[in-house]
């Protein structure tokens, strides 16, 4: 979906000019969400359906509350649960939103080889415009995170937008209004940070969690959403939280130095069959062979 | 609650037991959020299960199913034992330093004084307090004022009127008189130990201790500045001295000195957005409208009932107590006028003859025994899923089956208008059930307008947002059609007694659609003549509004549908529809928003936020404080106070007790099973009491006959289970909704790993949960958020279920579940003050299916 008062910095298998660069007038935005004040009721998951216009899709109990094992292409948003047994016994029940991270440096995007199907906004938000998605899925491979999906009747990618629509027009993200304990922040990534690190020292200071701390991994140039995490030294236990996300290098290789080898092996191969056609001329026909012939 | 929901932002510890706010009050639990954040506040989660309220609490105790008592009588002993109690607040707003009458008998055999073992009742003559005077220092000195301790009598010919409290107490400020309440109290929790708490609750001694300091550390040296809440829901209720765990709680709130204070209190979370407007509009058949005693057959006139329900203030001599149910007249004879208008003149006693007097337990439990012994042959049902709620669902749908007829007012066609439905009756025996059901299709919440009362007592009016949609129609039209229906066959055929129905005062814009406006304005009374203040000389005209329940009369120039909403729509307006959002005082008092009961108050008994003096215990909380230019209590809240009550007066904060203090000892039975709480074991327990396995359950405790009554013993059934709400659910309605079922598709039964280990279990495996009643069928939730215990050295596995999924719904209609209810479970018995059902902690065994 594509926000046309929002500035554009980025478009994937584009050349040339980005259309309205340089209408800079937005934050670098950020969602905050702080684990350690999650109740795990779900309401972001329900408005994030309301909002989007996502249908319901059917459901199996899976020995948790969470909803269903990982966000699919038409529920973005999703509690994961996970139960923790601290080193002194304790019991902990790890309750972390998932969606997209909106990463500074995207990774999805980085991989789109479709002209305009993913953008990166000036405010950070990393958005899918699916009439321009050719459903390769190459973005799929692209994120660290396993965010996008893939829709088998729609044919096409999709994910979290950080409610574009709503931030376009001065809202907040569904998810964010939804949030009954504040757990779920939005605003600029600068205070969102500082916010995010004044609660993790509460949470190291006050709360007996010496490893608290906030969770915006630099291996993709820090993300829009950010975590505040009781142990930020073990994002993994957050429900598959990686610990140093980075964009794969299989997607980098084939993106900056494998793209010029295969444009050069395109350009190569065209060169090629010019050489062929003008050394050898167009493919004469082969005489036909009599009707006896063929029967046998 | 004594407080409301955004006070507890103010708080600086919460011990949250019985309730699990984060997943069935999330938008309230944010307030607990709020304190944690910006208090560094602390959070104390004692629960059966790790919940998600669990998952943001300081410290988690598990604890065993119906041991609260227990737990909370060990912290009792702590507090007192490490000196953690408000001492100053004890001796003048508790009734600590009251003397109780010589014969009164502590428990340690399980009964108090006065038990008659025949009737299974109690005889509260010693329950009551000594009369006599000042015995400050004098601790030998006997408190009688010269004459024997009154003989126990053996009760010959049924229980014997209740004993009345002594005008003249004696007291011993010093605290040190061996039958004063603070040494009983002393005495009866000593028995609970680390040790003792250990074998009852299953809570290992060193947890045990570490939840009860946190808690009492607010009390540290006596410092009085910090303030600790305590927060409950059905947890606590739903056992067979359910009451009895709240009052324990009171009793720790009045001796740490926290109620009446911002973010203090006993705070109950109402389960329902009007469950708390239920109830005050006497949703219990034992109370009128506003808490009103309920008339018994007695009660032969209105003299006889306003005497009995009327008391009259009991104290220390030199101090002062307002004892406001004084004021009982006032308040039924306006109630009186409200519902029956000119029919109700002073010559007739204002029409009280018209009252139904029960004589017996008509409480939910009984209904449905009475409905399946034949004794009631119909019943309406409006706003509930009956089949669904109760304890011992096979038995309710066995009473149903011998009804003659039911009516349904429903917005789903839900388990009740279809119990001739439920999983095991046949086609064979379904043409045998000849209940004739009518069905109503009622308005949802949004589709009318209304009020709504919260937990916070605040009542708030909503508008409808959409029209009921098709044939269904407002429950108020139904109730009205119904009502003139049969009032016009009063007038043309007679009756029995009629003129209760044609008298009643229906006098409504329309009276087939009456306007829940003109419902509102009747609930706050207006003046029937020209009324004058003596004091400020103010007028109210006949047929204007009340300003409050102050301007009530008794003789009937006045009518009140229910006095604690006097001051909800006045000439001023609909105080209930205001939206101010202003907050002055910065501490969430909000007084311009929508409006609190009673008189727009916040916090219940908010002098007890000052000292003797008048002044705040702390200075950066401030509520309310004496001004002494002005000669008024002033503040960021109404007093809840006399307003020119002078703090040398000495007049007590809890005006609602004929002592004015808050009641460690509940004197005469104003709570039935005994005046100090005692742990009783749940009916069903996989131990006997360890304290005095002779009586081990409640003594009051009784069970009905039916077939269906029975109960298992815990060599054959060892598990203990609950049942619960989820965040996902709300009660039996959402299954309907496909966005509820997608959160949670389908019904499951949390049990501890090494259980399932034990029996081979897998999670998702089907699993049956059966008790002596029933078998509730669904998938194994394998979790280590239960674990095993040790229960007075026996290993004790618990197990829970939420209650949502019933055999109608989305995926109950397209049997993708085993349409179980999951009250199949549990037993009818009940707590014997407030009869609700034991739904938590029964005994289960499960098997693999």
């Amino acid at each position: 979906m594509s926000q046309a008062s929002t500035e554009i910095v980025r478009i994937s298998g584009h050349a040339g000019s980005v259309p309205g660069a340089g209408l800079n007038r937005e934050f670098q935005v950020c969602k905050l969400v702080d684990t350690t004040t999650c109740i795990g009721c779900k309401a972001c998951e329900v408005a994030c359906l309301e909002w989007n216009g996502n249908t319901f899709s059917e459901t199996t109990f899976d020995n948790s509350y969470q909803t269903m094992p990982e966000t699919t292409w038409n529920y973005w948003n999703l509690i994961k649960f996970n139960e923790h047994e601290r080193e002194d016994g304790s019991m902990m029940l790890l309750m972390r939103k998932d969606q997209c991270m909106h990463c500074e440096d995207p990774g999805c995007l980085a991989a789109c080889p479709a002209d305009a199907a993913i953008v990166q906004y000036a405010n950070g938000i990393v958005d899918f415009q699916e009439a321009n998605c050719i459903g390769c899925g190459y973005c799929i491979t692209g994120c660290p995170f396993n965010i996008p999906k893939f829709s088998p009747t729609a044919r096409k990618v999709f994910k979290c937008t950080l409610c574009s629509d709503r931030v376009a027009v001065g809202l907040e993200p569904a998810c964010i209004k939804a949030c009954p304990t504040g757990c779920l922040h939005f605003g600029t990534k600068s205070e969102m940070k500082e916010l995010a690190e004044t609660r993790a020292e509460q949470l190291r200071d006050v709360s007996g969690f010496a490893d608290a701390g906030v969770y915006d991994p630099p291996g993709v140039g820090g993300t829009h959403v950010i975590y505040v995490l009781h142990d930020a030294k073990n994002p993994e236990l957050y429900g598959g939280l990686p610990k140093d996300p980075h964009i794969p290098y299989s997607v980098r290789l084939w993106k900056a130095p494998l793209k010029w080898l295969g444009n050069l092996a395109i350009v190569g191969g065209l060169a090629g069959l010019a050489w062929h056609y003008m050394r050898y001329g167009p493919k004469k026909a082969e005489p036909i062979p009599p009707d006896d012939e063929r029967r046998v | 609650m004594t407080n409301g929901w955004i006070d507890i932002k103010n708080t600086d510890m919460m011990l949250i037991m019985g309730g699990n706010p984060a997943e069935n009050h999330p938008c309230g639990f944010k307030w607990a959020m709020e304190a944690k954040r910006n208090r560094n506040a602390k959070l104390i989660s004692v629960d059966p299960r790790f919940t998600r309220t669990s998952s943001t609490a300081d410290l988690f105790v598990q604890i065993r199913a119906g041991s609260d008592i227990a737990f909370l009588g060990g912290l009792i002993r702590y507090a007192i034992e490490n000196n953690r109690i408000a001492k100053e607040y004890l001796v003048n707003y508790t009734n600590a330093a009251f003397i109780v009458k010589e014969g009164f008998k502590l428990p340690d055999d399980g009964l108090y004084s006065g038990f008659n073992a025949a009737s299974a009742t109690y005889d509260k003559t010693t329950w009551n307090y000594e009369g006599g005077g000042d015995f400050s220092g004098k601790a030998g000195a006997a408190a009688a004022s010269g004459h024997a301790p009154e003989p126990v009598p053996g009760n010959p010919g049924g229980p014997a009127p209740p004993p009345a409290l002594p005008p003249n107490v004696a007291y011993d400020l010093t605290l040190q008189h061996p039958r004063c309440v603070f040494q009983l109290m002393k005495q009866q929790y000593s028995r609970y130990t680390p040790e003792t708490v250990e074998r009852i609750t299953g809570i290992p001694k060193d947890q045990f201790l570490k939840a009860v300091d946190m808690f009492t550390s607010v009390r540290k040296d006596g410092d009085m500045k910090k303030v600790a809440t305590i927060i409950y829901a059905v947890g606590w209720t739903q056992h067979t001295f359910g009451t009895q765990i709240i009052r324990t709680a009171a009793m720790i709130q009045l001796l740490l000195g926290n109620m009446g204070r911002a973010g203090g209190g006993v705070n109950a979370l109402r389960g329902h957005s009007n469950i708390q407007g239920a109830t005050d509009m006497a949703g219990l058949y034992e109370s009128l409208p506003g808490y009103l005693k309920g008339p018994v057959p007695d009660d032969t006139n209105l003299g006889v009932y306003l005497k009995r329900t009327t008391p009259t203030s009991s104290k220390p001599a030199p101090w002062d107590s307002m004892n406001y149910y004084q004021n009982t007249p006032q308040f039924m004879v306006s109630l009186l006028k409200a519902l029956y208008g000119d029919a109700a003149t002073k010559e007739n006693g204002f029409a009280f003859d018209y009252f139904p007097k029960p004589g017996q337990d008509c409480s939910w439990t009984h209904i449905w025994d009475d409905m399946y012994n034949g004794k009631i042959k119909g019943m309406m049902a409006f706003g509930m899923n009956g089949v669904m709620i109760g304890p011992d669902t096979n038995k309710n749908i066995n009473a149903l089956k011998k009804a003659d007829w039911l009516v349904v007012g429903e917005i789903y066609q839900d388990e009740t208008s279809e119990f001739w439905r439920a999983p095991g009756i046949t086609a064979d025996e379904q043409k045998n059930i000849n209940t004739t059901v009518y069905r109503l299709p009622c308005a949802g919440f949004a589709e009318k307008d209304g009020s709504m009362t919260n937990s916070a007592r605040w009542v708030t009016w909503k508008y409808a947002a959409v029209p009921p949609p098709g044939d269904a129609r407002l429950d108020q039209d139904i109730i009205a059609e119904i009502f003139l229906r049969v009032r016009g066959l009063y007038k043309s055929d007679g009756g029995k007694f009629p003129d209760p129905i044609l008298n009643l005062s229906w006098a409504y814009a329309d009276a087939a659609h009456p306007p829940l406006t003109q419902v509102a304005m009747e609930l706050n009374g207006r003046a029937l003549a020209d009324l004058t203040d003596p004091v400020t000389k103010q007028v109210i005209k006949a047929g204007q509004q009340l300003p409050g329940f102050a301007w009530l009369k008794d003789d009937g120039t006045t009518m009140c549908g229910n006095w604690i909403y006097s001051g909800s729509w006045t000439e001023a307006g609909a105080q209930i529809q205001r939206r101010g959002t202003e907050d002055p005082s910065g501490m969430g008092v909000y007084p311009n928003w929508a409006w609190s009961w009673p008189a727009n108050r916040r916090v219940l008994y908010n002098r007890a936020s000052c000292n003797a003096d008048g002044k705040p215990w702390d200075p950066d909380r401030k509520q309310i404080w004496w001004n002494e230019a002005s000669g008024k209590w002033v503040g960021n809240d109404v007093p809840d106070f006399k307003p020119d009550s002078h703090p040398k007066d000495h007049m007590g904060p809890f005006i609602m007790n004929p002592e004015g203090v808050g009641r460690l000892f509940a004197p005469i039975g104003v709570i039935v099973d005994g005046p100090f709480p005692e742990h009783y074991e749940p009916i069903e327990s996989p131990i006997k009491n360890p304290l005095h396995p002779d009586q081990s359950n409640n003594p009051l405790v009784k069970k009905f006959n039916t077939p269906y009554d029975k109960f298992g013993s815990p060599e054959e059934y060892s598990i203990v289970c609950t049942t619960y709400r989820l965040t996902e659910q709300y009660h039996y309605w959402t299954k309907n909704n496909p966005m509820n079922v997608q959160l949670i598709p389908e019904p499951f039964v949390e049990i501890p790993v090494e259980l399932a280990e034990e029996k081979g279990i897998r999670g998702t495996d089907v699993i049956h949960v059966i008790s002596a009643r029933g078998t509730y069928t669904a998938k194994a939730f394998v979790t280590r958020r239960l674990r095993p215990m040790m229960i007075d050295g026996k290993k004790v596995y618990q197990v829970g279920l939420p209650i949502h999924q019933g055999f109608r719904g989305i995926d109950e209609d397209e049997e993708r579940n085993a349409r179980t209810p999951a009250n199949l479970l549990t037993p009818a018995v009940t707590d014997p003050n407030a009869h609700t059902p034991e739904s938590k902690g029964f005994l289960v065994k499960i098997e693999k299916a």
